[in-house]
């Protein structure tokens, strides 16, 4: 793909000031929360609240699960409302290896495309090739291999999938612990033992010489998929995730505002055990649940992408 | 590299609320600086300096206003003791915050346009004269505010384009990119000696 085309900007193309423009805003949103909204009213909602930006959706992960049917990029209508309501960064999602929807998002400036296993995958082999774009990305992973395979391709930031819409942060916590683990493990090994690991891995010698080295993603770390309440969120933090996306969890409760702020609040003090039990405080009830082993396959969003 | 400080020195907060605090701490880290996180007024208590980081101006707001960090800024302020701010950090520094308007600390008498570049597609590393040194200064400008107007009094260190885009008035400066993101100490060398000269230790020894 001719990437002059693509980056309509025209701002030089130096790719390595590129990809720090990309990872810096990813850097500017740790520490935050990040809400799925799905109408201007409730992106108003979030960033009074707290949000450090908002997923522009047509639809909630919970009501894509329950609706079915083939889930695409919104539309175009309500991501321009949201972005023309809130002054935070907006997000918006793309289907798994679906490049125009992605040159349309960019087109229309959004800030971040997040290439989604919450939407119908558009290609079951390919993702995104991501360096070709002037908008950063974030990807999904459930281990380090799949997360160093997307920064490979130019993800300028990690989340762990989780299962959306599940409201069930087992999945998230596993594929955190998955990726954390296994970057600690590269830390402690022998140059010579890494060729195998980036083997066993399926993922570049480079970057797993790089995780090994700094035992950390060379991106920023983010967790999403199932989190609804403000010890999930505290949660993920302390198991090491340096943001949090929050779906279905806040407007499928029965408290959006309050629980809003809530999240906001456990995710910035998730060592202070007594912040995070101010902020469960004036809770109502939260989104219901799904037991993620009563899931059929063809039902779990988390195994879509490689 | 720059290791100008013992570890014991000089004692930097930086507000951890939300934002690039990590990119600070470990330019500050590089050169031999301690930091602590603040998040609380307990943990401002005792910090010789305070970096507000990048990130989300309102989502900052909204956090320093709640926790009561907010008047122990400005009383942070009214001590002398040194205040830096950059990208969201600069804004709320700014004495006005315009597109749209918004509240702000007033510690520096100057108009802020936030995300003065457009949206991030348009954020890019660019450079600009600062009279902090004789090569041109390169500075990453993140979804950046523009520095509309600065008031009299304050000293433009650094300007890209026409416009001031490093700014210093006594104890209080303000970057509209982000030093912290590049590997050039000499904004965050110019603030450790804001800080040195408040706190009892000495720069010159």
């Amino acid at each position: 793909m001719d990437s002059k085309k693509v980056n309509g900007s025209g701002n030089g193309g130096n790719t390595a000031n590129e990809w720090r423009v990309k990872v810096g805003l990813a850097e500017m949103l740790k520490g935050g929360v990040i809400m799925d909204v799905t109408n201007a009213e409730q992106a108003q909602i979030a960033e009074k609240a707290g949000a450090c930006a908002v997923m522009a959706l047509e639809r909630v992960p919970s009501d894509i699960r329950k609706e079915g049917g083939v889930a695409r990029m919104a539309s175009i209508k309500i991501i321009r409302e949201i972005m023309k309501t809130v002054t935070i960064p907006v997000m918006a999602k793309v289907r798994i290896g679906h490049f125009i929807e992605a040159e349309v998002l960019q087109a229309l400036e959004v800030d971040f495309i997040d290439e989604s296993e919450v939407l119908t995958p558009a290609d079951e082999e390919n993702h995104v090739w991501k360096h070709d774009f002037r908008v950063p990305f974030v990807c999904g992973a459930r281990n380090l291999g799949e997360a160093l395979r997307r920064i490979a391709e130019g993800a300028a930031m990690i989340r762990t999938k989780g299962e959306a819409g599940s409201g069930n942060v087992v999945e998230a916590v596993r594929h955190m612990r998955t990726i954390v683990s296994q970057m600690k493990r590269l830390t402690t090994m022998r140059d010579d033992e890494l060729m195998h690991q980036a083997k066993e891995l399926d993922a570049p010698l480079d970057l797993i010489r790089q995780v090994a080295k700094t035992g950390k993603l060379p991106v920023p770390n983010f967790s999403a998929g199932g989190i609804a309440t403000p010890a999930d969120a505290a949660l993920v933090r302390r198991l090491g995730a340096e943001a949090v996306f929050v779906g279905s969890g806040i407007f499928k409760s029965s408290d959006p505002e309050a629980r809003a702020k809530a999240v906001v609040k456990a995710t910035t003090h998730f060592e202070d055990p007594k912040a995070v039990l101010e902020a469960h405080e004036e809770l109502g009830e939260a989104m219901r649940g799904l037991d993620v082993r009563q899931l059929e396959e063809k039902d779990l969003l988390s195994t879509r992408g490689w | 590299m720059l290791r100008p400080y013992k570890d014991d020195d000089l004692k930097i907060g930086i507000l951890a609320v939300q934002g690039d605090f990590a990119a600070h701490a470990a330019m500050l880290a590089g050169m031999g600086i301690e930091t602590v996180e603040v998040r609380t007024r307990e943990d401002l208590a005792g910090c010789d300096g305070l970096i507000l980081p990048g990130g989300e101006s309102t989502t900052q707001l909204q956090f320093l206003q709640e926790e009561g960090l907010y008047d122990a800024i400005k009383k942070f302020a009214a001590d002398k003791k040194a205040i830096f701010g950059t990208c969201a950090g600069a804004i709320l520094l700014a004495s006005e915050v315009k597109n749209p308007h918004q509240e702000s600390l007033g510690l520096l008498d100057m108009t802020v346009l936030r995300n003065g570049y457009g949206r991030q597609v348009h954020s890019d590393v660019v450079s600009g004269p600062s009279t902090l040194k004789s090569e041109p200064m390169e500075m990453v400008f993140i979804r950046g505010p523009i520095f509309e107007r600065v008031g009299p009094g304050i000293e433009v260190l650094a300007e890209y384009a026409g416009k001031p885009a490093l700014v210093q008035k006594e104890h209080v400066l303000a970057a509209a990119f982000h030093p912290e993101l590049t590997n050039d100490t000499t904004v965050h060398q110019r603030f450790l000696e804001l800080a040195a000269q408040k706190s009892h230790h000495s720069i010159a020894r």
